[in-house]
């Protein structure tokens, strides 16, 4: 880590063996310190489950991208060389505590996030379900505990990811704070929230269309469009506005390292959508050609802020430099009770990268999959409850949750 | 813009007009509409309305404003059958206008063969656009007043165009005339308004010939023409002297009270004989901030202390605690808060309702009487107020059917619960969100005293986080040396700086942690002084700044500048330096050099949201912006509690 203070850099040479790692959990302020944490830590602390699974359904794999993925990730973990792309092996070799239920729940996260088209938070409300059926709960207090229990296990076996956070805190309110489930017999209300869980799955599509509908508006014909990244919310919308019969042309970043701007093009070409392709340093130099920048979002922050796929801030910033709106898709429950305060206020969330070439062991590689893009480049968000400027994102919160 | 213009005119119109007192506003409304339509030079003098009261012009334009009206208005007068009733119907701050508008009625009389004209021209200029249009309607209300014969005589010859210029002669012409209205001439308008009157009323008889007057009145009068927008403004301006008193008692009651204003002559009058405190001179004090009260320090403290027998109804607890405000042996807003209410809550135990009257109301008034006397010792911070809001409510709401010491008990335990909830806990909770945002290795700047922020940096580490902590300090309080004795004593690492030295010492800062004594709606924090400079620099070299701040401290007042609302500290505080005899350069100064001399010491000042990167309150880390969310949200709870 590199500090500003000069006096702090004499410091750390001295107590260089005491300094303690940082704690990604100090970030999560929803939770209190998962007390299974521990025993259920992720295998791979240091490879962002969230990232691994979107790369695997995302991106464009080669032969060789794969064998080179494998090759980094035996480097860095040599005791896990098996796990190319999730952490289904979480359970087995990271549980040694008795309770079974916070097992299942893992696993039955990880099967539904396999699904290339479930979006993270659905996969964990639906995982959560899972806990309720399979629970042997009698009182909607036990049932609460244990569905406390399950979602404090899922959030901190991957901390990384904000839709799961948010999912999990979503449902979690959504149990505790539903006053209509207070005067219903337990077998009523346990049947109501599983339903509930089941259809957030429609809800989550739901959002998708209504977002694609509100930002018909903002196309407009003769544009050209800049995205950044793979994200349902702006293939959607893209794939709306070509429906509409709208003339815009797109221009897609390839999206390092895991190319999911690829994937993006792939998918505009077949909707006979003009596409170009960009390597990620050539947005400044094609801004002025570009009427809007479109990008979905991993999370919506408290400040009104995104995180997003790394490459995001710095695409907003040209934007911004050129006077270019900068629109963001993103369904309301990935809306986070989070605040960071500069780019290396949250939780690494790191990934593999294959530059092609073997790397000299001493050289650093930046490994860190996202970034934060502060509100005051942003200019609107298009979500499900319409269309934001950043600063509603915070007066939505806190309608949510307080 | 327009809708101003339309909605500002009312209270000018208003004072033109003479019309029955229980439809004050309406009539007025069309008048003034159909003017600013028909004839774009009228425009500017709606505008004109907009003056704040700061900008009174003096008297003098008051008269030559009334004597406007009085002349011009005859020409309507013809217009009769609604004038008659509308004469005596004046409500009393016209009245009062009236006694003063005859020197102007007078000049009628007298020079109206010169003056008049342009009077009149001035006087059309508003009016003549309505004439044409409000007459057949017979709802002018003008038409009341005085000579018409003459008048009308000149108003027939005014063309429409000849307005402005009108008006400007007018203006020269009145300030003449302002130094001739002596008593006796002021008796003499009397008569000629009471002859108006008389004259007036054989007018309204007339009145069946009134249709083809206007018509014909455009012919004459050739260009006297040019705008006088001065003029103009400075007639609104007038007017609103005798009409805003009335209007503005009305408006009182929806409005929150403004703030004393100390360089307003009737008030501060009036406020000077209510307190109990001497004021202190109010020499030396810079211009822009005269507006404030002053300084009281502690020299008072014997007099206060002397008058204790005399003030009965101050409870001694309340005594107490305003005593520590004027010796400055309190500070801090949570401190004064708490204080204050807990004296509140032993007045409130030893309270006995007196007979015939019931304890909602006389405990309300027994409150304000405390915080009357609070105000008197150090001007309340916004927080307080919220928190003498919340009390205030819960009396009102206590339902009639509890006895006297069951209310009492209530109200007791509703000041502790707000103590508890609003200030103990939520300082708890800043605490543990901020402390989040604590990594290892931070360099965390501090500046002032601020009690929270000291909260979190000993929880912090406390939590074995490694920082290090800069505080900066200014004169003349000083108070950040308290905070670093604190700190240092529990063995944080610190460095102690000036805010001088602000911008060496930002490079290195990695977090800004600020109290605040108030947010604003707009976002705005209101803070010890420094604290915008500190804001700015930190933002300046991108270091994010955490404003930490309980949520009863937001207020729904919006505030631009820290011009309008403020605290003047002792003046004497920042002229000198305690114990250091070769600094006191301005020690020796003549009364005659000190005449040059104005010293400023500002309490507080106010840091525009851009500059603060979050907010942290009870409620979690927002934005700046969400303020107004949080004060909506707390406004509901706050009445529930």
């Amino acid at each position: 880590m590199w500090w500003r203070s000069a006096s702090f850099i004499l410091d750390r040479q001295q107590e260089q063996n005491t300094n303690l790692p940082p704690n990604p959990e100090s970030l999560l302020l929803s939770s209190p310190p998962p007390s299974m944490a521990d025993s259920l830590q992720n295998p791979k602390p240091d490879i962002s489950a969230y990232y691994q699974t979107r790369a695997a359904h995302h991106a464009v794999v080669t032969s060789d991208w794969l064998a080179q993925a494998q090759a980094a990730v035996s480097v860095q973990t040599n005791d896990d060389v098996s796990s190319g792309s999730d952490g289904r092996v979480a359970p087995t070799c990271g549980g040694t505590g008795g309770d079974n239920k916070t097992f299942s729940v893992i696993d039955e996260f990880n099967s539904w996030r396999k699904q290339p088209d479930l979006a993270e938070a659905v996969a964990a409300i639906r995982a959560l379900a899972a806990v309720i059926r399979a629970s042997q709960a009698t009182t909607m207090m036990e049932l609460e505990i244990e569905l406390k229990k399950a979602s404090d296990s899922l959030k901190a076996w991957d901390a990384t990811s904000i839709s799961l956070t948010a999912g999990c805190d979503l449902f979690m309110r959504y149990v505790t704070r539903t006053s209509a489930l207070e005067y219903e017999d337990f077998n009523s209300a346990r049947y109501r929230l599983i339903e509930r869980a089941e259809k957030f799955g429609e809800i989550s599509y739901k959002a998708r269309r209504i977002i694609a509908m509100l930002s018909q508006d903002f196309i407009f014909d003769g544009c050209t469009i800049l995205v950044h990244g793979f994200s349902r919310v702006v293939l959607e919308v893209l794939k709306t506005a070509a429906q509409n019969k709208k003339h815009f042309r797109v221009f897609c970043t390839e999206g390092r390292p895991d190319r999911t701007g690829l994937r993006l093009s792939n998918e505009l070409a077949k909707l006979d959508v003009p596409v170009k392709l960009l390597i990620d340093s050539a947005v400044a130099y094609t801004m002025d050609e570009v009427d809007m920048v479109l990008v979905g979002a991993d999370g919506v922050v408290e400040s009104g802020g995104i995180i997003n796929m790394m490459g995001t801030y710095q695409i907003a910033l040209v934007s911004h430099s050129m006077n270019k709106p900068v629109y963001v898709a993103a369904e309301s429950y990935k809306f986070a009770r989070l605040y960071p305060l500069d780019q290396k206020d949250m939780g690494p969330a790191l990934r593999t990268i294959d530059f092609g070439v073997p790397i000299p062991s001493k050289v650093e590689v930046e490994k860190s999959a996202r970034d934060y893009t502060p509100p005051q480049y942003l200019t609107l968000l298009f979500t499900d409850l319409g269309v934001l400027t950043p600063s509603v994102v915070s007066d939505e919160l806190i309608q949510l949750y307080l | 813009m327009d809708a101003r213009r339309m909605s500002r005119a009312v209270p000018r119109v208003r004072q033109v007009g003479f019309f029955t007192p229980n439809t004050p506003v309406q009539q007025p409304r069309p008048q003034s509409a159909a003017p600013s339509s028909e004839s774009p030079p009228l425009s500017d003098s709606p505008a004109s309305n907009s003056l704040s009261p700061v900008m009174i012009p003096p008297p003098r334009h008051l008269s030559d404003n009334l004597g406007g009206r009085t002349a011009a208005v005859p020409v309507p007068g013809r217009e009769n059958s609604g004038e008659l009733p509308t004469v005596g119907s004046y409500n009393p701050s016209e009245s009062v206008l009236w006694l003063d508008s005859p020197p102007r009625s007078r000049i009628g009389d007298e020079e109206l063969s010169e003056g008049a004209e342009s009077s009149l021209g001035w006087y059309r200029r508003s009016n003549s656009a309505k004439f044409a249009s409000s007459l057949p309607s017979g709802g002018f209300n003008l038409s009341t007043v005085k000579h018409p014969e003459s008048v009308a005589a000149v108003e027939a010859k005014n063309p429409l165009p000849g307005k402005s210029e009108a008006q400007k002669e007018q203006a020269s012409s009145s300030k003449p005339l302002k130094a001739k209205t002596t008593k006796a001439e002021r008796r003499a308008l009397q008569e000629s308004q009471r002859a108006a009157k008389a004259a007036s009323k054989a007018e309204a008889n007339k009145s069946g010939t009134a249709g083809g007057a206007p018509s014909s009145k455009p012919m004459k009068q050739p260009p006297l023409k040019k705008d006088g927008p001065p003029v103009a403004s400075s007639i609104a301006a007038s007017e609103r002297i005798g009409v805003d008193r009335s209007v503005e008692k009305e408006r009182k009651k929806d409005l929150p009270p403004p703030r004393k204003q100390f360089d307003d002559e009737s008030r501060g009058g009036r406020a000077k004989r209510r307190s109990v405190l001497n004021q202190p001179e109010a020499r030396n004090r810079v211009e822009l901030f005269r507006h404030l009260p002053p300084h009281k320090n502690g020299t008072q403290l014997p007099y206060l202390q002397s008058k204790f027998f005399e003030l009965q109804e101050k409870h001694p607890a309340v005594y107490k605690v305003g005593l520590q405000y004027l010796a400055g042996d309190l500070s801090g807003g949570n401190a004064r808060c708490i204080a204050m209410l807990q004296a509140f809550q032993e007045a409130i135990r030893d309270y006995s309702t007196p007979p015939e009257k019931t304890l909602t109301r006389d405990l309300t008034s027994k409150i304000g009487g405390f915080v009357s006397f609070l105000i008197e010792c150090r001007p309340l911070s916004m927080s307080m107020g919220n928190a003498i809001r919340f009390l205030k409510s819960r009396i009102a709401r206590l339902p009639l059917t509890l006895s006297e010491s069951e209310a009492k008990t209530t109200l007791c335990s509703d000041i502790e619960r707000f103590i508890n909830e609003k200030i103990v806990l939520a300082d708890k909770v800043i605490l543990r969100h901020a402390a989040t945002k604590i990594r290892d290795g931070d360099v965390l700047l501090t500046y002032g005293s601020s009690c929270v922020v000291e909260m979190i940096l000993l929880y912090a580490h406390e939590l074995g986080k490694q920082f290090r902590v800069v505080v900066v300090d200014s004169h003349p309080m000083l108070e950040g040396q308290k905070l670093l004795r604190r700190l240092v004593v529990k063995g944080l690492s610190c460095i102690y700086t000036q805010l001088n030295a602000i911008s060496y010492v930002m490079h290195e800062v990695t977090r800004v942690f600020l109290g605040a004594s108030s947010i604003f709606s707009n976002g705005t924090v209101y803070s010890m002084v420094g604290t915008a400079s500190v804001a700015m620099v930190a933002h300046a070299f991108r270091v994010p700044v955490l404003v930490c701040c309980e949520a009863y401290k937001f207020h729904e007042r919006v505030q631009l500048d820290s011009i309008c609302f403020n605290e003047l500290g002792d003046p004497d505080a920042i002229s000198k330096v305690p114990g250091r005899v070769d600094v006191n350069f301005l020690d020796n100064l003549t009364d005659k050099q000190k005449e040059n001399l104005e010293l400023l010491n500002l309490k507080y000042d106010a840091t525009p949201s851009d500059y603060i990167s979050v907010i942290v309150t009870d409620y979690g880390m927002i934005p700046p912006t969400s303020v107004p969310v949080i004060v909506r949200e707390y406004r509901k709870e706050y009445l529930l509690i």
